[in-house]
């Protein structure tokens, strides 16, 4: 095993033969175990006292190949993987997949498809921000919204399940469109969602945002600039904190996100705080997406026409969803065969967490956790 | 032997006081086992009232409602596997869960639930248990240098930066409640527990109303102060385990470990039962100016009764609620065995004899209660003060608030 | 059916590098570059210098082992201020290394890192080159299409976990 003041070697470490009580540095490793790294992720802290000089994080131990194994898949039994990697929204996963190999075949899902996949998406993103507000909440010491937001996840949950068996790795959609037609009672099921869950946000709301405490926790850490957020390719609810009001689907549309009107939550300052309004307000507009789509929801055929054996032409796609964590992004290079030669996946996790480094310096060692909880990182993800 | 009993019954001072060794002996037996039972009662309530803010049941195996799961956790923790790290000064690491637990059980020889239902009365006794309490400090330190491992020492110089920054405050506030006790015809004020709460009495006040708002300013600044002491949410950072320094106790297991929790909860009733009785009025009834008179009297001194009777009632609706299945038989005979007991309880408190003595002991138990049920309260809503954030708010919002209310308190006194 | 992609952007370029951009084509509403590696670099820089490309959104490789130069280093960009997304790609021979791009954004660092990790292609320049996603000391690079799908570095295993590999 390396030892670990090598990681920091770029950070002009001082000599490692003192002992932690003369230097003014302190080498502290933050474990692949912690109960606050959602996951198994190791970040190897510098520190003077308190102060945060530099931090490594160091990754890789959830990885599973998932790159290697599609080149060794058709394109339609490489789709269950994709849910796997970002598994707590797994359906904007497969969404982000299926589209890109659709856009490879020059093919389009039908009109019903593409409602389908943008509620049940959108479902998944409000899922993804109330796992995330709980655990975030939990790391800053607040124990109790975890188990609300857990609670009114439950409930998209059973709307996962009753439409196609999983909760959480739900492999929903299907190159070409969706496979299930939606269940009998689908529609009341969502409208009765959209009734429930306003009221149970608001309560979120009321238990933090003016909250003395959660306020000064959040405050002012971990902020970083929209030029650095830029620089570092970091993308989401990060980037649109820090003032850019950038989201794909308004600035590159897929699925028929251009015929829904919502709005984009920024922020202004770039810190925690703003983070977690941004979240919350995103919860909100996808609400409201949910509410048109399944007003609008015409009839009609759930697949489009898709060759049994799909050989795309030869060439290479990008294509990009807007996950709840940031820019998700497929690189699809097809050598004419059933299998994909190359999937390369395009994680907002891995980018963000690079971002770590630069907002926590100068900060104090209890906001690296903080700050780690508002990346929003899924290990899944990060490492594939 | 029957006038040696009688001759307590006509007792008027404390037993310390009256310098009876077996009487007093006999209290500290009694508030110990009190004490003990109130901290099981305690892990219990956390334990149920944190679940039920949660939307959660907590423990309901355990006997009828988690009531038997104190007992369970006793014995998990006694059969642990005792592990000294190999590295660690084995005196220390012994003595220092001792220290603390000495420390704040020494605290209740002051505390008075009665006017003569101490085990003691020190005429220095707010002194001596600031005193005995800022004892602790020195056990967290041992806890933490006898690990012998950097994390939980720095959690323990944390943990103690933190307790005695607080105890500051803390000071300053109890001085205006002692400056307040000397607003009488002699203008001598008293430091004994028992002289204040009877200063209450007779300014007719009770300390927290008393030059409103600046006795309440004080006492919510020793609330405040207090939470921060014993360690709890929103002071808890010291023995979070989602912070990256686990605690003082993290070396600690089995028994050792449930020692530290022992004194923790012990500290939280000591100094709950001090704001009591500096500011609540310790053992008086509520109203006891506005409404006053024989009939009033009758009808607080029936309310001890009517609580308890009230439980076994909350009890009875219990068993009646259990579910009707073979395997809930032991669990609902238990739940019912324990209303009738509630009852029987009840029903001895309205016994006239009975009725009186308990008064005070009963009114100063409810208040405590009130404030445990805050802990936990705080514990369930509030999410954790960073460090730097905690000793600010020690330092630079609690100390000059207690010394602006000191003095204002001090000009009232002499302006009114 | 990729197709010829005219701009003046492209012109530009050609104008002033004429054959080292070898393709700029765009296929399937995708526009890509596909340049030489002696000049990458450089157009790189221009691209995020002049024209506005400050956002990386990607950095990859495709393994052809059967080509002359083996490797193909993709560049994902794309510009907030015009709203456009453009490929830019070189081909690499084996054991050529590459100029890092993390000057030009600083979001290239783990990017090439994994790029190193996977394919073995090293960066010139990059300040903490080493693996990342595969344990320190790891032989071989997994994506490379001579690495096979059950392969493990055995002796690796053998030392670290102290256990035969099941593979």
């Amino acid at each position: 095993m390396a030892d670990p003041t090598t990681y920091l070697s770029h950070l002009e470490l001082g000599e490692p033969d003192k002992t932690f009580l003369d230097s003014s540095e302190l080498i502290i490793n933050m474990g692949p175990q912690h109960p606050a790294t959602h996951g198994v992720l190791r970040v190897i802290l510098k520190l003077d006292g308190e102060k945060v000089l530099g931090t490594e994080c160091v990754i890789g131990y959830l990885h599973r190949g998932v790159e290697k194994i599609a080149e060794h898949r058709t394109y339609t039994m490489f789709n269950p993987y994709v849910d796997r990697m970002d598994y707590v929204a797994a359906v904007s996963n497969g969404l982000g997949y299926c589209e890109a190999v659709e856009k490879l075949l020059n093919i389009e899902a039908p009109p019903r498809a593409k409602y389908i996949r943008v509620i049940l998406t959108e479902l998944n993103r409000i899922a993804s921000h109330q796992l995330w507000l709980g655990t975030h909440a939990l790391d800053i010491g607040a124990m109790t919204p975890l188990f609300y937001t857990f609670r009114d996840r439950e409930e998209i949950l059973k709307i996962f399940e009753k439409y196609c068996g999983a909760r959480l790795t739900t492999h929903a959609f299907r190159i070409g469109g969706c496979q299930y037609e939606t269940y009998e009672g689908f529609e009341q099921d969502v409208k009765k969602f959209l009734d429930f869950v306003p009221p149970r946000i608001d309560e979120y709301e009321e238990l933090l945002t003016t909250n003395r405490i959660w306020v000064e926790r959040t405050r002012e850490v971990g902020k970083i600039s929209a030029a650095d957020c830029k620089a570092l390719g970091v993308t989401g609810p990060v980037l649109r904190a820090s003032g850019v009001k950038w989201d794909i689907r308004k600035a590159l549309p897929y699925a028929n996100y251009s015929e829904f009107d919502f709005d984009i939550p920024t922020g202004a300052n770039g810190d925690t705080f703003d983070r977690y309004m941004v979240r919350m307000q995103e919860m909100r507009q996808s609400l409201r997406i949910i509410r048109q789509a399944v007003e609008r929801i015409p009839e009609g055929p759930i697949m489009a026409k898709v060759p049994k054996v799909m050989k795309p032409p030869v060439g290479e796609v990008y294509h990009s969803i807007e996950a709840p964590k940031g820019e998700l992004g497929y690189f699809i290079v097809s050598d004419g065969s059933t299998q994909p030669y190359r999937v390369r996946v395009r994680p907002p996790s891995f980018v963000n967490l690079q971002a770590l480094d630069i907002m926590v310096r100068g900060q104090l060692v209890a906001d690296v956790i903080a700050v780690i909880g508002t990346l929003d990182i899924v290990l899944g993800e990060v490492d594939r | 032997m029957l006038d040696y009993v009688t001759s307590y019954l006509g007792m008027n001072t404390t037993p310390g006081q009256a310098g009876n060794v077996f009487w007093a002996l006999i209290y500290i037996l009694v508030v110990f086992a009190g004490v003990s039972v109130a901290v099981m009662a305690m892990n219990w309530l956390e334990r149920k009232a944190l679940a039920h803010f949660q939307i959660r049941l907590g423990p309901m195996r355990v006997g009828p409602h988690g009531l038997l799961q104190p007992i369970a956790d006793a014995v998990k923790l006694m059969t642990k596997e005792d592990i000294i790290p190999a590295e660690a000064d084995a005196f220390v690491f012994w003595i220092a869960p001792l220290i603390i637990l000495c420390a704040s059980f020494t605290v209740y020889i002051v505390i008075p639930f009665g006017p003569t239902h101490a085990i003691t009365d020190l005429n220095i006794g707010v002194l001596f248990m600031l005193g005995v309490s800022s004892l602790s400090v020195l056990g967290v330190v041992m806890a933490g240098w006898a690990s012998n491992s950097h994390y939980p020492l720095l959690g323990a110089l944390r943990s103690s930066a933190q307790m005695i920054s607080y105890e500051v405050a803390m000071g300053m506030a109890v001085v205006s409640a002692i400056l307040m006790t000397s607003l009488n015809k002699t203008g001598t004020g008293t430091l004994s527990m028992i002289g204040i709460v009877e200063a209450q009495q007779q300014q007719q006040i009770w300390f927290l109303f008393k030059f409103f708002p600046f006795g309440f300013i004080a006492f919510a600044i020793f609330a405040i102060a207090m939470v921060a002491e014993t360690n709890r949410a929103p002071f808890d950072l010291p023995e979070a385990e989602s912070e990256l320094t686990a605690g003082f106790h993290t070396e600690y297991s089995g028994l050792r470990w449930s020692l530290f929790m022992l004194g923790e909860y012990a500290a939280m009733i000591a100094v709950s039962s001090i704001a009591v009785t500096l500011w609540l009025g310790g053992w008086l009834r509520p109203f006891p100016n506005t409404l006053t008179g024989a009939t009033w009297d009758l009808v607080f001194s029936l309310l001890p009764g009517f609580t308890f009777l009230g439980l076994a009632l909350i009890a009875f609706i219990g068993v009646i609620r259990m579910p009707k299945h073979p395997y809930f038989r032991i669990q609902t005979m238990g739940l019912a065995g324990f209303a009738v007991v509630l009852g029987i309880i009840g029903l001895v408190l309205f016994i006239p004899p009975v009725r009186d003595r308990i008064q005070d002991i009963f009114w100063f138990v409810a208040k405590v209660a009130v404030f445990m049920y805050l802990y936990i309260w705080y514990r369930a809503t509030f999410p954790r003060y960073r460090f730097d954030q905690l000793m600010r708010v020690g330092w630079k919002v609690l100390l000059p608030v207690a010394i602006g209310v000191l003095i204002m308190t001090a000009i009232l006194g002499v302006v009114l | 059916m990729p197709v010829p992609w005219e701009s003046s952007l492209v012109t530009q370029l050609k104008a002033q590098y004429g054959s080292g951009i070898r393709e700029a084509n765009t296929y399937l509403g995708q526009n890509y570059l596909v340049l030489d590696p002696s000049i990458t670099h450089e157009i790189l820089e221009i691209l995020h210098e002049e024209e506005e490309f400050e956002y990386c959104v990607d950095i990859t490789a495709v393994h052809y082992p059967k080509r002359e130069k083996p490797f193909d280093l993709i560049w994902i960009l794309y510009s907030f201020a015009k709203n456009q997304r453009l490929r830019v790609k070189t081909m690499l021979a084996d054991g050529e290394s590459f100029p890092s791009s993390v000057a030009i954004w600083p979001t290239a660092n783990w990017l090439e890192r994994e790029v190193y990790d996977m394919f073995g292609i090293k960066f010139d320049g990059h300040p903490d080159l080493k693996r990342i996603l595969m344990p320190d000391g790891w032989k071989g690079h997994p994506l490379r299409k001579d690495y096979g799908i059950v392969q493990q570095d055995t002796e690796w295993v053998q030392v670290n976990l102290g256990i035969e590999s099941g593979q």
